[in-house]
């Protein structure tokens, strides 16, 4: 009786990896199933969905103009602030004085790309890019000012 | 006064340690450290654990390591900045954390949430169940000497991670829950995508089976080791997998339900055995629920808001709010207590993991040290969620 459930034993010992042999040896006649990229060979043509978080950016359009009206609510949305809005006062032709972005700090080592921020903006000036590729050897690379030198609020949006 | 100098005195800040550790030098065991950093514990756990030749005799798990204070942080957040941080407790379920929070906050404002976002959450949810299993299976494949399995677990894994990268913008911590709704809209591919996906994974469990479940050396290193019985489940709080694989019906998603979870059909997994084996048969078979569920609600996501309206800053009654989800390793408990305020007073998790670890002294003790890797594997430990 032992003997025989022994042999029963090993021989089904034997056939449970003969199964997953099976499995195993089956991918290996077919490696048109294997998924591996080539990265970073593939770089050009390696495409990522538009609404990935890599970093966040400001919208500039062709006139170097952006939508960004200084009024800090992704800086207060900001959980880390990795946001600070820096504004100043610039005078409208009729002479009056107007709040007004000057630079728009954006710490990328600080971001944990939770997004909060674009979906607090108001005028929708900024965005999330699909950039991924950030490691610098100097730390303070990663200190962005996102509103390009010399471009201004777009006319018309408040 | 004489106390305090007497506690001083007598060195007791880590006591039991220092008296078995006294114990041990007398020779009644040996003491090895098993991690902060060890491949096996997949996380900064460290366990100290007392031998007596090959058999373990006790285990004291030390934590603290990846102690970020996440409850505290979330005191200083607001009700919509704090639910990202809880992505980084079980980074594997993520989305069910935050999930648990909304769920929390909406409950305070008594909010609506419109159809379509119940059940894009629910549908978000399961997937995520299904990423975090499959993590699971390959990695205690591997601690348990199979490597290929991490490969196949992970290649659909990818697939998953894929659709969310689509839809949330992220793979891992995707911050896509917001009070009121989900951040936007599902992407125009998801439907397709997560239907692929679903009939190309079913026939990926059958290989599962086929390559790790019925595997002889799998069996024989599972079977019968680190049994848990119902009693003790209950009394050590384990839930998930843990409690179900001891007969324990604990599933929040049936109990408690939340969204849609009580229009859909799907069937509480609940084995008897209460060893590694079982733990890991509840696992699979959750696989093939949770591919149920999406099943069910794929192609009847109703139409309509995705986000109900909410005010810019939110402010919580005063009060206590408690809601509970359940996450891939068991029952996420949000506690939060708001004086009116913007942000809240208290902020308290009941992390799944916590409770399951605190059953591992019990379940190896009398086992072998080789089989630790088996109790561990099948506890499906994340030790971000423990410490938090
Ligand atoms: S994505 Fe989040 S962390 Fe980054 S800047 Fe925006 S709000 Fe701050
Ligand atoms: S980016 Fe948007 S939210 Fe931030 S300051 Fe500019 S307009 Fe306001």
């Amino acid at each position: 009786m032992f003997i025989k459930e022994y042999i029963s034993d090993v021989f089904k010992a034997v056939s449970s990896l003969l199964k997953g042999m099976k499995t195993t040896g089956s991918y290996f006649v077919r490696p048109k199933e294997i998924i591996t990229q080539q990265y970073p060979d593939n770089r050009a043509h390696m495409k990522l969905p538009e609404r990935f978080r890599g970093e966040v950016v400001m919208i500039h359009d062709e006139n170097n103009e952006h939508a960004c009206t200084g009024c800090t609510a992704c800086e207060l949305a900001c959980p880390n602030a990795t946001i600070k809005i820096i504004t100043k006062f610039d005078t409208t032709p009729e002479g009056k004085k107007k709040k007004a972005l000057d630079t728009f700090v954006y710490h990328l080592e600080l971001c944990t790309m939770c997004n909060l921020c674009v979906e607090a903006c108001p005028t929708s000036a900024i965005k999330m890019a699909q950039t991924f590729e950030h490691s610098v050897y100097d730390r303070n690379r990663l200190l962005k000012k996102l509103n390009q030198p010399g471009s201004k609020l777009r006319a018309g949006v408040e | 006064m004489y106390r305090e100098t007497q506690i001083l005195n007598s060195n007791t800040i880590a006591p039991t340690t220092a008296r078995d550790l006294a114990m041990d030098e007398a020779g009644a065991g040996l003491v090895i450290n098993v991690g902060p950093q060890h491949p096996a514990t997949h996380g900064v756990l460290h366990l100290v654990i007392t031998l007596e030749g090959e058999t373990i005799k006790k285990i004291e798990p030390h934590l603290g390591y990846i102690h970020r204070s996440i409850e505290k942080m979330c005191e200083s957040l607001s009700y919509r900045q704090f639910i990202y941080v809880t992505s980084r407790m079980d980074y594997l379920s993520a989305h069910i954390n935050n999930h648990g929070c909304v769920l929390c906050v909406e409950k305070g404002l008594q909010l609506e949430i419109p159809p379509r976002a119940q059940v894009i959450r629910v549908l978000m949810d399961e997937l995520t169940r299904i990423a975090s299993h499959e993590l699971w299976w390959g990695a205690m494949a591997m601690d348990l000497g199979a490597f290929t399995p991490f490969f196949y677990a992970f290649r659909e894994r990818e697939t998953i991670n894929d659709i969310m990268e689509e839809t949330c913008g992220t793979r891992l911590t995707m911050n896509y829950m917001v009070p009121g709704g989900v951040m936007y809209d599902i992407h125009p591919n998801f439907q397709r995508r997560v239907k692929d996906f679903i009939q190309l994974f079913n026939s990926k469990i059958d290989e599962y089976d086929d390559l790790v479940t019925g595997n002889i050396i799998f069996q024989n290193r599972t079977k019968g080791i680190g049994v848990l019985s119902r009693e003790d489940a209950i009394s050590f709080g384990c839930t998930g997998p843990v409690g179900r694989a001891s007969g324990v019906a604990c599933d929040i998603r049936k109990l408690y339900p939340y969204e849609v979870y009580d229009k859909v059909n799907f069937d509480e997994i609940i084995e008897t055995a209460g060893d590694s084996y079982a733990r890991y048969l509840v696992r699979i078979k959750e696989l093939r629920q949770s591919v149920r569920i999406i099943e069910q609600l794929i192609d009847n996501i109703p139409e309509g808001d995705f986000q109900a309206k909410t005010k810019a800053v939110l402010k919580l009654p005063k009060g206590e709010f408690y809601s509970r989800v359940e996450t891939a390793r068991g029952e996420l408990g949000v506690y939060i207590v708001s004086e009116g305020g913007t942000t809240p007073y208290r902020i308290k998790f009941r992390s799944p993991g916590f409770s399951n670890l605190s059953a591992l002294d019990h379940m190896s003790r009398g086992c072998k040290i080789g089989d630790l890797m088996a109790i561990m594997g099948t506890l499906d430990l994340v030790i971000p969620d423990i410490d938090r």
